[in-house]
């Protein structure tokens, strides 16, 4: 860090609240050393980036074939990193969970990808994404790492456009451009509604090209369970073959996780079935901290829970809340009465009526909020599930009689189809009912501004890392975030570490490797052995109601330190009374499931700790008591401003807590407002 | 719903396989068609009979991970994935046959699970536009004109998810083969490996065990994407193209 650098927050504390006078999580935690150096270079924002490519070291392209890379993920971040370090000539390995690289979870994101291109000619510029992105994350991310990631957005639409990914176009021919997100600019480039599957199809072409060019290796239906550790650098991974059963150890020179996303630790969530925290997770147990964890992204219009069966949720856009109306009825009574019966002077408008400026488009966070304070009260509508309706209606009554129904099927046709397809109902003749719901974490492992952990020779990229969004992360941001870190920034910053390689070969039976394989091998007999009485599913179900009951959307000193309990009661628990069948031989869902969910009790303990320790409200993280008298988020930045990194002690021991303060030099720090 | 299964079940690839019944009570019409099949799963593990392996990941239609026969039908009776199918489609008491994907390329790993691996080898043969990092021109030095890009679009929606292959009395992967390269031919940036691409593709289609098209159709009616039959057209002239180029 550039120690002349100084911090320009001119924003009054909003508290009044001296540094360091509260510590709701005392007893929880052991305070560690403060993280003073992020190895971003110093000098003027505009050309940190371009001094970072020119001092790290440069490898000869006749060694680089001799330098060996494992790629743990094949999402945006994963796939393009490999590919691009392929083509560079590297000896690459990739794994993936998924039976082909081309399913990974970053296929399902619709929206688009923000690009600083300035197409419109409307104003937008690198300096202005870059501002967006910071003002978005709540004043919680690297300045550094963000300039950087407007910095790239640029070449990142060149590089897909050349490998033949489809965006939209206008009749000449050229780029289209929307706004997305509630950003002033249009600089969002997409697919129609799954520009997420057309970047990583693009990605994923890029990837097997380099498969079939024998730079890259795939192991598809492969799971990081173990990263090996030796003489305090990241020299492999062991993996398990979930065909065959058999446990791998792969060595390199150098280790990149981009495994995306945890927000399976809630259960239910928009991610996808597999999407699992264990390969980050077993590096942070390595030594790798984990930074703001709490910080979690609930998005507002999802499809509400049908019932106890319910296995994942699926979000809708939300740009249906342009044109839709949110309400509950007034009276409890009327909650299970068909809603074309309730007359207008029954029903809440409760969006339009707390917020009247903003109304239904109040950003992600507070729409989120608000939807479970009105179904807390009792006044939700839908299936009861578990004794509560969780579900408000978002009509679209005024707008068809205003635009017509055919203005409204040209808008919304496929939202309209989808939530038709799951929940059998007809959103043109009867409100929809949504709900918020977990889709996207922005917390993950801390990174320098190279991507590199704390522990050297250990990288991360994507949504597994938590650089760039800071509390909360702008639409159309997350595919941007991967692909940067993939195509343009790991590429540059591997290769200074890498220049030091190969580094001395290590042998199978090498202690680390050794340790390492037999803690995979214990964890699996563990749980084929235990013969216990509930399924793994049954305890991920319930692992997910206390996270979203206390972890969710509100958090309190008092609810996480109860989570906290449950959490670790039920962890004991699933330990001595699971229920695993099969073998450890052949492929086995449930034993894959068991491991993932044994690290989503640890991961779950820790977010509630990280979250219990910022006892103020930013971005995706609403304290219940940092709010203002209006029920407004309310960030305290004289206590706050800095990135909770914590480290591994052991289990059932404090973790550590080291604070990387926040500086801003380009930017200034300011509070939001929606009234 | 109370409805009775009749569901594949082998334990590898090696072993034989078998047809096993299985009756599930209390089915919400709300369920999707995987969810249902958890709950069948949570109701074997407590019996103490390992679970029936299948695959999911996104259960939003758009991985492409998902896939079984239902009643003989890749995806079952609607136009969606197997995870976006849900049991209002079927009635109380029906009995449902429940197999995996059908086709000699795609080997069963275990009960419901195949591999799919061949489809990512037809990619690796030439299923790309060549194009390093880092050395892509300016976005708009090409424009596309837009009933292009738009058709592009529209066949690169393949999800890869085999349903073609499945539904195929040959098992021909041509519908899929056929999407892509209608998408990388339809660009400027598709052109230069445009003869080449079709060439290998089609080689290593037929070298996995894929069987040749006799334009039966029954690909594009199970395809959950609903691709269009004449991206097959595409892909036979494409190549006849690159045999007249030499190739």
């Amino acid at each position: 860090m550039d120690t002349t650098d100084t911090v320009t927050s001119t924003e009054a504390p909003t508290s009044g609240i001296a540094d360091g006078e509260h510590d709701d999580a005392a007893g929880y935690y052991t305070p560690g050393e403060p993280i003073i150096d992020s190895k971003a270079p110093g000098g003027p924002i505009s050309e940190r980036w371009s001094t970072r490519k020119f001092e790290a070291r440069l490898v000869n392209p006749a060694n680089r074939r001799k330098l060996s890379v494992i790629m743990v993920g094949t999402g945006l971040a994963g796939a393009s990193a490999a590919a691009t370090l392929g083509e560079a000539g590297y000896n690459v390995k990739t794994f993936c969970y998924q039976d082909s690289p081309r399913r990974a979870h970053s296929i399902a994101a619709q929206g688009g990808i923000n690009a600083a291109k300035n197409y419109k000619e409307d104003g937008d510029s690198v300096h202005r994404l870059f501002y967006d992105t910071v003002k978005g994350g709540d004043y919680r991310s690297r300045e550094s790492n963000v300039y950087r990631l407007a910095e790239v957005s640029t070449n990142i639409i060149d590089q897909c456009v050349a490998q033949g990914v489809p965006f939209a176009r206008e009749y000449g021919g050229l780029l289209d451009n929307r706004s997305f997100g509630g950003v002033q600019v249009s600089r969002t480039f997409y697919a129609r509604g799954q520009t997420g599957q057309q970047l990583l199809i693009g990605a994923y072409q890029a990837l097997e090209r380099q498969v079939s060019a024998g730079t890259v290796t795939m192991y598809a239906r492969h799971e990081m369970l173990e990263l090996i550790v030796v003489d305090g650098k990241a020299r492999g991974i062991i993996a398990r073959d979930m065909v065959t059963g058999e446990i791998q150890t792969h060595l390199a020179d150098v280790v990149v996780i981009a495994s995306g996303g945890y927000g399976n630790v809630f259960y239910l969530s928009t991610n996808a079935m597999g999407s699992n925290v264990t390969a980050a997770w077993r590096a942070h147990r390595k030594g790798a901290y984990m930074a703001n964890p709490c910080y979690t992204q609930i998005h507002p219009t999802c499809i509400p829970v049908s019932g106890s069966h319910q296995s994942k949720l699926t979000l809708m856009s939300e740009s249906l809340r342009n044109d839709g109306r949110i309400w509950v009825p007034k009276n409890q009574a009327d909650c299970d009465k068909d809603p074309r019966d309730i007359p207008e002077e029954d029903r809440d408008y409760y969006l339009e009526r707390i917020y009247p400026s903003f109304g239904n488009l109040v950003p992600r966070d507070i729409a989120s909020r608000a939807a479970k304070n009105v179904c807390d009260e009792g006044r939700g509508v839908g299936p009861e599930v578990d004794g509560v309706r969780r579900g408000v209606y978002l009509d679209f009554a005024d707008a068809i009689e205003r635009l017509g129904l055919e203005a409204v099927a040209n808008k919304y046709g496929n939202l309209f189809d989808m939530y038709a397809r799951i929940t059998g109902e007809d959103p043109y003749s009867v409100p929809m009912r949504i709900y918020p719901a977990v889709h996207y974490v922005m917390g993950g492992l801390w990174v320098d501004y190279d991507l590199q952990s704390t522990i050297p020779g250990l990288f991360v990229t994507g949504e597994a890392n938590f650089s760039d969004h800071g509390a909360n992360r702008l639409g159309a941001s997350a595919l941007m975030q991967g692909l940067a870190d993939g195509y343009f920034v790991l590429p540059h910053t591997i290769r200074d570490y890498l220049a030091d390689g190969p580094f001395e070969p290590i042998g199978e039976d090498h202690p680390a490797v050794v340790e390492a394989q037999q803690s995979v091998r214990e964890r699996i007999e563990h749980f084929l052995t235990v013969n216990g009485t509930r399924s793994v599913d049954s305890y991920h179900r319930e692992l997910g109601n206390i996270m979203w009951e206390y972890c969710g959307m509100e958090r309190s000193e008092d609810g996480l330190k109860k989570a906290i309990d449950l959490i670790r009661g039920l962890r004991d628990d699933f330990y001595r009374n699971v229920k695993v069948l099969g073998s450890s031989e052949s492929l086995n869902q449930s034993l894959e499931k068991a491991g993932r969910v044994a690290d989503f009790f640890e991961l779950g303990e820790l977010m509630c700790i990280d979250a219990l320790n910022r006892r103020e409200s930013c971005g995706g993280h609403f304290r219940a008591e940092s709010q203002t008298e209006d029920g407004e988020a309310m960030r305290h930045d004289d206590e706050f401003a800095y990135v909770a990194a914590w480290e591994w002690a052991g289990l059932d021991e404090r973790p550590i807590l080291h604070k990387e303060d926040l500086v801003y030099t380009a930017i200034e720090m300011k509070q939001r407002s929606y009234k | 719903m109370n409805l009775t299964l009749k569901i594949w079940r082998q334990p590898d690839r090696d072993t034989p396989g078998a047809m096993h019944t299985y009756e599930v009570a209390d089915v919400s019409p709300d369920m999707s068609f995987l969810e249902m099949l958890d709950v069948l799963n949570e109701q074997l593990n407590d019996k103490g009979e390992e679970p029936i392996a299948f695959d999911s990941d996104c259960r939003e239609g758009i991985c492409g991970t998902c896939g079984l026969m239902i009643n003989g039908d890749a995806h079952g009776p609607e136009v969606t994935t197997t995870c976006q199918l849900h049991m209002r489609s079927f009635k109380d008491g029906e009995t449902i046959t429940i197999e995996p994907w059908r086709s000699d390329a795609f080997p069963v790993i275990k009960d419901l699970v195949v591999d799919r691996g061949a489809l990512d080898r037809i990619v690796q043969a030439g299923g790309y536009i060549s194009v390093n990092t880092g050395s892509a021109p300016e976005a708009h030095s090409v424009p596309v004109p837009k009933e292009d890009a738009d058709r592009a679009f529209n066949v690169a929606t393949c999800i890869q998810c085999g349903a073609c292959v499945a539904a195929c009395p040959n098992g021909s992967a041509s519908l899929f083969m056929g999407a892509k390269v209608t998408h990388l031919g339809l660009l400027p940036q598709g052109q230069p490996e445009r003869d080449e691409r079709v060439v290998n593709m089609v080689a290593q289609h037929d070298h996995e065990g894929f069987g040749g098209c006799t334009n039966i159709g029954a690909c594009t009616a199970a395809c959950p994407k609903e691709i269009p039959l004449d991206v097959i057209s595409q892909l036979n002239k494409d190549l006849r193209t690159a045999i007249r180029h030499g190739h």
